[in-house]
């Protein structure tokens, strides 16, 4: 923008020669920005069409197609669909994916409450942040191999714990009734240390006055957090549900190492898990593929609406 | 603790806006006192401390899960089995931790996630930032459309892409490489992008531009004066990007069969099943304790920076 300014500005007391000579140095400059600019942004446009738009189309036509994966491709229209939405394995899939996001409400309000705890002048906070946080940055192989054994049903850590105070726990992965809450229990432990980082860094920029101003009008801290922190704090609690919304729709990592079978009667069995086990363990590419595809789909639809929602939402103090 | 310390800070923190971190601002239960006018930021000492012994337990059961991983793995194979059980062995095997490198595929899991973690992360931040640069700084028709583009992958699941990423690989023979891990992701992390191009933003256009003047090569700028100003950021993002890459599980699973291309996290998954069997869970915990070992020291010792840029990815958004 600049140098067409600068060019322009100085027209009059030129002559036609030099302003030609000009443009064409500055439009040469430009080719050469424009030269540079596409080099920089090369590689990951590169990325973009070879791993995703390329593998993208080929997905939407293998989702149509019979086929193993080695042998030929043959077409067959929409019938991976409608075999998909008669197939009550891909329903029940679904339906534990669903469940599991359980997790994410508990998890955010836990989180929310150590947020407010660490946010106060308590001894050892830097320590119990970084114990909190610890399970964030460990494998999530490593944590589904330890879980797995904490839920043993004789031996475990879990129900060793519970018997402490007289509870005679299940054995966890091998009933249909508590597979599933084994494994949202494990992922809140998780994830907690890394979702209370974000809510204190949010409680923490909540200016101060606001409260005090509270407290002058004598609100009570039940009004202040309704009125004041959680309205402030929206922004993180949008972002981590829906990036927990998209992360949970691929669980995949432990449902494999902790249920390698799917669980008791398939009560575990995660959507991802599902195409896993269809594409490269019965070779049933095309159908996996159509799975796949309305995984995707699916996601996009559920993080639009999040999106839709909170712009309605949208709400600041000022 | 004293009111005369806590009123100035509160006053300081309100002139200033931001204020001071490390001070507690709200008091989540309703203070008792009637006539406590100005205990707005007044932190009740026995709320403090139910808190403390809260936080406390929650601490504990935080961190008993992997001091039970380490101490089941200094355990004999029969020590697992006591019962009350025992937190601290007796004996300690330390030989368990002889036997993971020996009779297992650890250390070359360790290898092959290293070489994966260390060349996708450095290479990619390199094709990232350059990306992000040119994003933010540089004039080319339609980058913005570029950038929506690039964004827009952030909106795929992987699980949607694996299979026909799969089959692209298998038909150059790339299955039972390291290959397919790094490739697809070596070309740039769109998070990473989005990061620096924003960050970016607060560095004037009027410095590059002076650059451009005085005749410096757009890599000239790049590496001389992009590439400090955006230090932090990028060791911010490269340290998630190196512990994503490193806990990775579902595209090696996929790709790695032949179990000394493994990477570790599919090696300590599968003598997870194996080493089942022969009840040796000393040794899967042990090799478990070596997968997170790592990322435990790397976090530790960044921890300030990990956690300012976590913080960061939320406000962002």
């Amino acid at each position: 923008m600049a140098t067409t300014t600068d060019t322009e500005q100085v027209t009059s007391t030129w002559t036609k020669a030099d302003q030609k000579a000009a443009r064409k140095r500055s439009a040469a400059l430009h080719r050469k920005e424009h030269g540079w600019a596409a080099a920089f942004m090369a590689a990951p446009v590169i990325g973009w069409v070879a791993f995703l738009l390329f593998p993208m189309g080929f997905s939407i036509y293998a989702s149509m197609t019979n086929w193993n994966g080695i042998g030929n491709m043959t077409f067959i229209g929409l019938d991976n669909y409608t075999r998909l939405v008669q197939d009550p394995y891909f329903w029940k899939a679904l339906w534990n994916t669903v469940f599991y996001m359980i997790g994410i409400p508990i998890g955010l309000a836990i989180s929310l409450a150590l947020a407010l705890a660490l946010s106060r002048k308590i001894r050892g906070r830097t320590f119990f942040r970084t114990v909190y946080y610890i399970p964030v940055i460990s494998s999530l192989a490593a944590i589904a191999i330890l879980w797995q054994w904490a839920y043993n049903g004789d031996f475990g850590l879990v129900n060793q714990a519970l018997s402490l105070v007289g509870i005679d726990g299940p054995n966890w992965l091998q009933d249909p009734t508590f597979a599933k809450p084994a494994l949202i229990i494990m992922a809140v432990w998780k994830g907690l240390g890394y979702s209370t980082l974000l809510y204190l860094a949010a409680v923490q920029a909540v200016p101060r006055s606001l409260y005090e101003a509270a407290s002058l009008d004598g609100a009570s801290g039940w009004k202040k957090f309704t009125k004041i922190t959680w309205p402030m704090v929206q922004p993180v609690t949008f972002f981590l549900v829906v990036t927990n919304i998209i992360a949970g729709s691929m669980i995949f990592t432990e449902i494999n190492i902790m249920t390698p079978t799917g669980g008791p009667s398939w009560s575990t069995a995660s959507l991802v898990w599902y195409v896993w086990n269809q594409a490269f363990r019965n070779l049933q590419m095309g159908y996996a593929t159509a799975m796949a595809l309305v995984l995707g789909i699916l996601v996009l639809i559920v993080t639009v609406i999040q999106f839709r929602i909170n712009r309605a939402n949208d709400f600041s103090i000022d | 603790m004293s009111l005369n310390a806590n009123t100035a800070r509160a006053a300081s923190g309100a002139i200033a806006g931001a204020g001071e971190p490390d001070h507690g601002r709200k008091a989540p239960r309703p203070t008792k006192g009637m006539f406590k006018k100005t205990g707005a930021t007044q932190e009740s000492p026995a709320v403090n401390a139910v808190l403390t012994f809260i936080l406390s337990i929650g601490a504990i059961v935080m961190a008993a899960p992997l001091v039970w991983m380490v101490s089941t793995s200094l355990k004999t194979k029969e020590g697992v089995y006591s019962l009350p059980p025992e937190w601290i062995p007796d004996p300690f095997v330390w030989d368990t931790y002889v036997r993971v490198f020996d009779d297992t595929y650890v250390l070359s899991g360790i290898k092959n996630s290293l070489i994966v973690a260390i060349s996708v992360t450095v290479i990619g931040t390199v094709f990232s930032s350059l990306a992000a640069f040119a994003l933010a700084k540089l004039r080319l028709p339609g980058k913005n459309a570029i950038f929506l583009m690039l964004l827009s992958g952030m909106m795929v699941p992987f699980p949607t892409l694996m299979i026909p990423q799969f089959v692209m690989f298998s038909k150059i023979g790339w299955v039972d490489t390291l290959l397919p891990l790094i490739v697809p992701v070596i070309l740039g992390n769109v998070i990473m992008i989005f990061f620096l191009r924003q960050y970016l933003h607060n560095v004037p256009d009027s410095l590059v531009e002076a650059a451009k003047i005085d005749g410096a090569s757009y890599l000239k700028i790049f590496w001389t004066m992009i590439l400090p100003l955006i230090r932090p950021a990028i060791a911010a993002q490269f340290i998630l990007w190196f512990m994503a890459v490193w806990n990775d599980y579902l595209a090696p699973i996929i790709y790695l069969n032949s179990p000394e291309k493994q990477t570790l996290q599919v090696v300590i998954a599968n003598m997870n099943v194996q080493y089942a069997t022969q009840r040796d869970y000393p040794l899967i915990m042990a090799a478990s304790v070596i997968s997170v070992i790592p990322i435990l020291i790397v976090f530790l010792i960044f921890q300030r920076q990990i956690i300012e840029s976590i913080a960061l990815t939320g406000s962002k958004t």
